[in-house]
């Protein structure tokens, strides 16, 4: 596989662009390979400041890509996939194509049948992801699990296509509806974080747009501790409390404000939702 | 100034001889730390238990301080707090108390309380033990008063630690101490308790909940005196989505984090009006 595949993206929106921009980032994949389909143009401004291909229909990323995200809502697979079959072109030999379906809750299962329609014309194979937003920026994280047709290749080529964006890893199916919450909801999660730190500190003085930079890299580094020292987060809070200090007391209201069980419901809420979305 | 060789057998006196006063005296014996009939105890004139406990170890039992000071080397102060004062009245002008080690173990009572009711040439070691010192797993630390030796401090961490661990630390530390390993097992005593009955609703027999309570947090302490981190610990037993983690959970949810800070604080915030009351 290499840089001539054609990498197209049915349903453009922030999941999709900001996929498209991590992989634009680098200059990984020239603009003039991508393509994207969406029913409202004035919606998919983006991709065209971005240089991709850009159309209304569906069917002309079909017709021109090899490897195909889905980037539409769970719910509106059966007809962005009949309008794909409305404009498609037959060719004299079967095509190849990956989709890669970043569809919350659907299985792999399910897609397989929906995408069977397509099968006439084309040779379908399905990686399922489960990516988040911060790919946008090249520090997200991007789960996937391949059906059993999916080669080793094809999963390397994912996986490198997206190595600028994500930290990629392969995972179990059911492992996308549990780790797969925290990962794709999480973000929205801390940036309640990271407002709410700013705003404490905009209380006590200090001016909103400083509050806020220094609030975003408080939760950068803390996590970049996590990661490269390998130090239980338990242990890192512990050197950072000193007795009778600043920080256990504010600790003490955290935990006096339940944070952790409100996170861990936060988890919780997000995951049964992911359940029912995924039931038909 | 007398030195003390460390394991030479001592002659120990207790101005007090109450459960905490026996429970140290039976664990200096175990220890060799001092001979039976080297044991002078002073009880009060009605306590006659207590008598008979210090007399069934080969101790003496006397019902006046003086005898107590005088036949011993070291002397603990071991009354009951609001008691210390008019008890160290009687020895405040002793000639013999000049030159021995007073070690007071009465919660709250300071150590410039102590030395301002003794001979200005004694020396004076503040110790806060707790009561599972009665089964030689106490947790106790001290401070030194204006005059105790290195010998005076090397000697008291070695009769304590013949009942338990034991920390030399900073006065101002004590509040907080008392609040933690000295009330400290009252709050395990409710966690011991809340197990039993929890196995109980759920079915086990009284006496084998009770049990497996207790050993259960004996075990966890000995994990964690290990070294490992706690945080670390829980995460060990706590398998993905199974029954440790809904258990844990529950505890988040109804704020036992918090509850138990702020256990510790309350304790400290009492004692600190205590100890008002106490010393002034």
């Amino acid at each position: 596989m290499s840089n001539n595949f054609k990498i197209g993206f049915v349903g453009g929106g922030n999941m999709s662009t900001a996929i498209v921009q991590g992989i634009l980032k680098n200059d990984a994949y020239p603009a003039s390979n991508i393509w994207v389909s969406g029913p409202h143009l004035e919606n998919l401004q983006k991709w065209s400041l971005l240089n991709t291909n850009v159309s209304i229909k569906n069917s002309d990323v079909f017709n021109n890509c090899e490897i195909i995200f889905l980037g539409i809502k769970p719910n509106k697979l059966e007809t962005a996939v009949q309008q794909c079959l409305n404009g498609i072109e037959s060719l004299s030999k079967k095509k190849s194509i990956l989709f890669v379906s970043m569809l919350a809750g659907r299985k792999i299962n399910d897609l397989q049948e929906v995408l069977s329609v397509l099968s006439p014309y084309a040779d379908i194979r399905i990686i399922r992801i489960m990516p988040n937003t911060p790919m946008a920026v090249g520090a997200g994280i991007c789960l996937y699990t391949p059906d059993n047709n999916v080669s080793q290749d094809q999963c390397k080529f994912l996986e490198d296509l997206l190595s600028s964006t994500a930290l990629c890893e392969r995972v179990e199916e059911p492992t996308m509806d549990t780790l797969g919450v925290l990962t794709a909801c999480g973000p929205a999660f801390i940036y309640i974080v990271i407002e709410a730190l700013a705003d404490g500190a905009v209380k006590q003085g200090v001016p909103r747009a400083m509050a806020l930079r220094h609030a975003a890299q408080v939760v950068v580094g803390s996590g970049q501790m996590v990661l490269q020292t390998g130090k239980h987060p338990g242990l890192l809070k512990d050197e950072v409390c000193s007795p009778a200090g600043s920080t256990i007391c504010g600790v003490t209201e955290l935990e006096n404000g339940r944070l952790r069980s409100t996170f861990i419901n936060a988890i919780e809420a997000a995951t049964n939702r992911t359940k029912d979305l995924g039931k038909r | 100034m007398l030195k003390l060789p460390l394991i030479e057998a001592m002659k120990i006196g207790f101005i007090g001889g109450g459960r905490l006063a026996f429970a140290l005296a039976n664990g200096f014996i175990s220890a060799g730390l001092a001979k039976p009939d080297e044991i002078t105890a002073s009880c009060h004139p009605s306590d006659v238990a207590s008598a008979k406990a210090f007399q069934g170890l080969g101790a003496t039992a006397l019902f006046e301080n003086i005898s107590v000071v005088e036949r011993s080397e070291v002397v603990i102060v071991s009354v009951k707090p609001d008691v210390v004062v008019p008890a160290l009245k009687e020895i405040k002008n002793l000639p013999s108390a000049k030159n021995k080690l007073f070690i007071s173990v009465a919660m709250g009572i300071t150590i410039a309380t102590v030395e301002s009711n003794l001979p200005s040439e004694a020396r004076v070691i503040r110790v806060m033990p707790n009561t599972p010192a009665l089964v030689k797993e106490g947790a106790a630390a001290f401070s030194r008063g204006t005059k105790a030796t290195a010998e005076d401090a090397q000697l008291t961490s070695q009769l304590f630690k013949a009942v338990g661990t034991c920390d030399e630390v900073p006065e101002y530390q004590m509040d907080a101490i008392t609040a933690l390993s000295g009330s400290g097992p009252a709050y395990v005593y409710m966690l011991i308790e809340s197990l039993a009955d929890g196995g109980v609703r759920c079915g086990l027999p009284r006496d084998l909940a009770l049990r497996l309570a207790a050993q259960t947090t004996l075990g966890s302490a000995a994990m964690v005196k290990t070294g490992d981190h706690p945080a670390m610990l829980k995460d060990n037993v706590t398998s993905p989505a199974g029954s440790t983690a809904e258990g844990t959970y529950h505890l988040e949810k109804n704020g036992f984090r918090s509850a138990i800070i702020g256990a510790v604080s309350a304790a400290v915030d009492r004692c600190k009006i205590v100890k008002k009351q106490l010393n002034d």
